[in-house]
């Protein structure tokens, strides 16, 4: 279920590096923290190039009574600039936030439950794994990532899971986690909660199919955040539009467009609805695929990409958007642009 | 609230789409191929349509409008005109369990739903009881029917002729809370009988005369009410706790808040003596309903009256310890309840 944002002015009460690359933050409305399940996010207003944005981050363990929200935020190379403004936040910093929302719920009726997380997809693991060590389940975790030093909570989910957790890290195992293995030993029925990489997303979700295990035992939250290649910077043109536009390593292709007067319609903006999706009409280079909508044979063919998170590498593209209007407004938009 | 609440009888909960509003929020029920029962949020994750106007496919839910598919977890399994599902997709789901040939759904935060809450009512379920009851659609505060158990007095008015007379409003009674449950007792020792309990004692045994007959009314927060009554011969022994004599009867009563004005209110009549007698079962329940529909109007009629009259509070007599402690029992617990879920 959707809920309107209803924001709400906080504080910023104390910051901590939780490891060498994130930094965790907590925060207390002035009308009091709510209750949260666990897979729980909120939402935040950043300042980029003094324009407000939403980011969102989820919360970190179980609710607690007078105890603020704590979130944790990796600082990334190739940050749109919600993780840098999150990083120089302050003690005693105002920032507006909102209720929690959940869309990554947890349901507690089974009896074995594998949690998988990969670096900062550790975030929403926190509290699950809190309850449901609780519980009378079986709970076991995965956590990937590239370093321990580079990897926060360790210590706290070490203490809570014993042997129930395993760390698994490129560094130290010198090779990926092999998730195929992993998912041909579970016991029927186990359900699967995963966020992380979408590489790793990728992977596990193919072994889940490769395995015919029921599409609704896995459940993952995405963050949109990551592809195959590394963010770059590369050129848009819409020869329907006259427009030529150029999409640097820190802005979405989405963001671009519209600035452009592009009109794109959209909505979840993390890959999820589809809505964002233009034709594609030629590409130099390769079409990285970051969404979740469209399926691998979709992907394959490279017809159409979902522009909130999807980018391109090594080359620029050639793009159709929904407009069909008249030769004037082609023109208008495109003086605009251009000036 | 942090509850389990009754939603429906077992026998209401079939394979096909049930539709209640309880606490204000809109769930639907179904029975799964194997026999358990679901319970979901009543709007599509899409566009909000209630669930409950599509239909059963397997063990899933068609969306009416759409066709999105959602499966017993809340999952969506299907979307139209898309190769993939997003992720986001889901409806909420409620914990569910079925006791005491009720469904009970917990509404409030689901890792703390523990069927150890569940309200006793056993003697539903039990082979020394033997019983059934009704589900009553009620338009009026859940509140005012439990105000209205805990205190038997308005039997002698509104139950004239059944179970109601003189001795019921002139009997003294005991109040008792122990800080989770309250207990109303009334002793009415060496009376004649009612004409309801002078027929069932002699169903047990032929006898004439003089009764000593008990009301224990237990109440258990939020909404369960349960009424231990009966009668024995005078002088068996019944008020120093040996009822073999008599016969015992326990009206169960469960109330569940749809909406703040309307409730759905599921009672049962068990009793322990002819137990394999059907048409005392049939008697008892249509008895029980008839005096029930007594209430029913009452009851509407105050609901109606505290409408009219927004600014006016209840005037409490002696006779409302009971109903007082029970109101005090649930506030105490929705406190609590808000206490940890609010905090600055």
């Amino acid at each position: 279920m959707r809920y309107q944002t209803e924001w709400t002015e906080a504080e910023v009460v104390s910051t901590e590096l939780v490891s060498s690359s994130v930094r965790q933050l907590e925060f207390m409305p002035v009308t009091g923290t709510e209750i949260f399940t666990p897979g729980s996010h909120l939402s935040f207003e950043v300042m980029i190039n003094n324009l407000p944005e939403t980011r969102s981050y989820s919360l970190v363990g179980l609710y607690e009574k007078n105890k603020p929200y704590r979130v944790s935020v990796k600082q990334l190379a190739e940050s749109r600039g919600g993780s840098n403004y999150m990083w120089q936040l302050k003690p005693g910093a105002k920032i507006k936030i909102s209720r929690p929302a959940n869309n990554f719920e947890l349901q507690f009726k089974h009896a074995d439950y594998l949690l998988v997380a990969g670096g900062i997809g550790i975030t929403p693991m926190v509290g699950m794994a809190q309850v449901l060590a609780s519980k009378k389940v079986n709970v076991t975790m995965v956590y990937v990532g590239n370093s321990e030093s580079d990897m926060p909570y360790i210590n706290e989910l070490t203490a809570l899971l014993g042997d129930k957790l395993t760390v698994h890290t490129l560094e130290k195992d010198k090779t990926f986690f092999n998730f195929k293995k992993l998912i041909s030993e579970l016991t029927p029925g186990t359900q699967m909660y995963l966020c992380g990489p979408l590489g790793m997303m990728d992977e596990v979700r193919h072994q889940w199919e490769a395995h015919k295990l029921p599409a609704t035992d896995l459940r993952f939250e995405t963050f949109g955040a990551s592809g195959k290649f590394a963010p770059q910077a590369f050129k848009i043109s819409i020869p329907r539009l006259k427009l030529e536009l150029k999409v640097e390593k820190n802005q979405s292709m989405l963001d671009v467009l519209n600035k452009a007067g592009a009109d794109i319609i959209y909505d979840c903006v993390k890959g999820e609805c589809g809505l964002c999706m233009v034709d594609i009409l030629s590409c130099s280079g390769e079409v990285d695929h970051r969404d979740f909508f469209l399926s691998d044979e979709q992907k394959k063919e490279n017809k159409k990409m979902c522009t909130c998170v999807s980018r391109v590498a090594n080359g620029d593209i050639v793009i159709d958007t929904a407009f069909r209007g008249t030769e004037k407004t082609v023109e208008n938009i495109a003086a605009k642009t251009n000036n | 609230m942090n509850a389990w609440y009754a939603v429906a009888w077992e026998v209401d909960i079939k394979k096909e789409l049930f539709p209640r509003t309880i606490c204000n929020k809109n769930i639907v029920l179904y029975r799964r191929t194997d026999g358990l029962v679901v319970a979901l949020e009543d709007a599509c994750w899409h566009r909000l349509l209630p669930l409950s106007k599509g239909r059963i496919e397997g063990d899933e839910v068609v969306c009416g409008y759409h066709g999105l598919i959602y499966n017993s977890d809340g999952r969506c399994t299907y979307m139209p005109s898309q190769e993939t599902i997003n992720p986001s997709a889901c409806v909420r789901t409620y914990p569910v369990e079925e006791k005491h040939r009720f469904v009970w759904v917990w509404m409030g935060e689901p890792s703390l739903a523990d069927t150890k809450l569940i309200p006793d009512l056993h003697w539903n379920k039990d082979p020394l009881w033997a019983g059934d009851g009704r589900t009553i659609k009620a338009n009026c505060n859940y509140r005012l029917i439990v105000d209205n158990l805990m205190d038997l007095t308005h039997e002698t008015f509104v139950h004239a002729g059944s179970i109601g007379d003189q001795h019921v409003a002139e009997a003294p009674f005991d109040v008792t809370q122990d800080g989770k449950t309250a207990t109303v007792t009334r002793w009415m020792t060496n009376i004649d009988p009612p004409p309801f309990w002078k027929s069932q004692l002699h169903k047990k045994v032929k006898y004439e005369g003089k009764v000593d007959r008990w009301q224990i009314i237990n109440f258990q927060p939020p909404a369960t009410v349960t009424i231990d009554v009966g009668v024995a011969p005078t002088g068996t022994g019944a008020p120093e706790g040996n009822r073999s004599s008599g016969v015992n009867g326990f009206v169960l009563n469960t109330m569940t808040p749809s909406t703040d004005k309307t409730c759905y209110y599921f009672w049962a009549f068990c009793r322990n003596y002819a137990l394999q007698d059907q048409n005392t079962t049939f008697e008892t329940r249509e008895g029980v309903a008839g005096i029930f529909r007594q209430d029913e109007e009452i009851l509407e009629a105050q609901q109606i009256a505290i409408d009219q009259n927004p600014d006016r509070e209840f005037y409490n007599l002696n006779i409302d310890a009971g109903a007082m402690w029970s109101r005090r029992l649930t506030d105490r617990m929705v406190e609590k309840e808000i206490n940890k879920h609010v905090t600055v």
